[in-house]
């Protein structure tokens, strides 16, 4: 029985190298692993887990550290997912904010990693997909000058104004936190200390609130275009 | 790293932030909670139609008992799968687990045609037929309502996968559910019902699913 599951669980890179060493199971990781690797790896997976769980209690100081040692683990997933380079930092940030949203979905029994790498893919994902969408809209944007060269000032006028108001209507539909982010910070090029004087929030929960923003509007104009 | 700040800080904002939070129970418990409500209504169904006639049909044709069985099991093990596929980290693999289930389900509900009828019971007609459609349907609604709500809550990071689970699961809870008021033979035409209701409720699903998974 043991032998047919450690067949079948690996899956990843490298299983002929692992096949030759001992196995063993470490509890609550659903996998069998070297004994060698169990020291270094396993440990600091474990030391990661109890980490979080101090944080689901809310514990500061295990969280800043967790999300700090965590950062390489998600760029590693996104490159080998084949995130280019320069959006790597987006899909860190994008990952570290679901973490934190989804931060009571970890189950301390199991390993964290694998809860950090099954999130940080799919942020890779969508950063892939975003891209992809950006770049074929880009080709047809060349294409479009290519055949109207003279194009009408007028229409180009009412389609900024169009995208303008597509872009205020989405604002208007941010919860309220965000859209005065927003305000602050983006439209009236507040800087952060003068925005938190104003609005009386912390510059933290300000930075947070403009960052989901942005992605809510990116999320909202790119799914609508 | 030349942006290592830029994380920082918003580490350092995620910090300030950060307020005790209340574990997700683990997806056997979840999907307890979901059959709890299933069984309520098979309860209030029991109340109003008795166990006869669904006996009577089980005795006189044990291959509708079977489809039966598969159909509660699928419900079963695709709430399963759907909870667990919503937690980050569980494997993909749980997506397999009702399969099995499901084609006992579906398989024995299509040796039902192929033999002879139960005597004294009435074939199905295209009324009683679209009966059936509806009452899956109308079923399978709340069912799936409840459950993507109660998925909204984990991170279902396969929307559309956890959605086709989501939308068998409902299915087959509401056809184990038509199977207590069930007062008929089965016959080509309920199969047929049987397998379009499934259709629908799984497509539907699919597209809505997917979408109000994907904001979770």
């Amino acid at each position: 029985m043991a032998q047919t599951l450690t067949l079948s669980t690996l899956t990843f890179d490298g299983a002929w190298v692992l096949l030759r060493q001992p196995m063993l199971r470490v509890p609550g990781v659903d996998k069998f692993v070297p004994t060698e690797s169990i020291s270094a790896s396993d440990q600091a997976d474990r030391q990661r887990s109890a980490w979080m769980a101090a944080a689901q209690s809310g514990d500061q100081r295990a969280y800043t550290r967790l999300l700090g040692d965590s950062v390489a683990l998600i760029r590693a997933v996104a490159r080998r997912q084949g995130v280019p380079v320069d959006a790597l930092d987006d899909v860190v940030q994008e990952t570290l904010l679901t973490v934190h949203r989804v931060r009571h979905t970890f189950d301390p029994s199991r390993s964290y990693d694998a809860w950090l790498s099954a999130i940080a893919s799919r942020r890779a994902v969508d950063a892939l997909r975003s891209h992809g969408r950006r770049d074929r809209r880009e080709v047809r944007d060349e294409l479009a000058i290519d055949q109207h060269a003279d194009r009408d000032d007028a229409s180009t006028g009412a389609e900024r104004e169009q995208e303008a108001q597509r872009l205020r209507k989405a604002i208007e539909t941010l919860p309220p936190g965000q859209r005065e982010a927003v305000e602050q910070l983006g439209l009236k090029e507040r800087s952060l200390a003068e925005a938190a004087e104003q609005t009386g929030r912390n510059t933290g929960a300000l930075k947070v609130n403009l960052h989901r923003a942005l992605k809510s509007l990116r999320d909202r104009l790119h799914g609508e275009s | 790293m030349s942006d290592a700040p830029r994380h920082d800080a918003l580490i350092d904002a995620l910090g300030e932030e950060l307020t005790p939070v209340r574990r997700l129970p683990p997806p056997w418990l979840r999907t307890l909670g979901w059959l709890a409500v299933v069984a309520v209504m098979a309860a209030v169904l029991f109340w109003r139609y008795g166990a006869d006639t669904m006996l009577h049909r089980w005795h006189a044709a044990p291959d509708l008992g079977l489809a039966a069985f598969g159909a509660v099991t699928t419900a079963i093990t695709a709430a399963l799968a759907a909870f667990a596929l919503s937690v980050p980290g569980r494997s993909t693999r749980w997506a397999w687990l009702p399969v099995p289930s499901a084609v006992l389900w579906i398989g024995a509900s299509g040796l039902g045609c192929l033999r002879a009828h139960i005597p004294g019971m009435a074939v199905l007609d295209m009324r009683e037929a679209n009966h059936c459609l509806i009452f899956i349907v109308s079923f399978s609604i709340p069912l799936s309502g409840l459950l993507i709500w109660l998925l909204r809550r984990a991170c279902p990071l396969r929307p559309v996968l956890t959605a086709v689970v989501v939308g068998l699961a409902s299915a087959a809870a509401s056809a184990s559910l038509l199977e207590i008021c069930h007062n008929v033979d089965a016959a080509a035409s309920d199969l047929v019902m049987h397998a379009l209701a499934v259709a629908i409720v799984v497509t539907a699903n699919l597209v809505m699913g997917g979408r109000l998974l994907s904001r979770a």
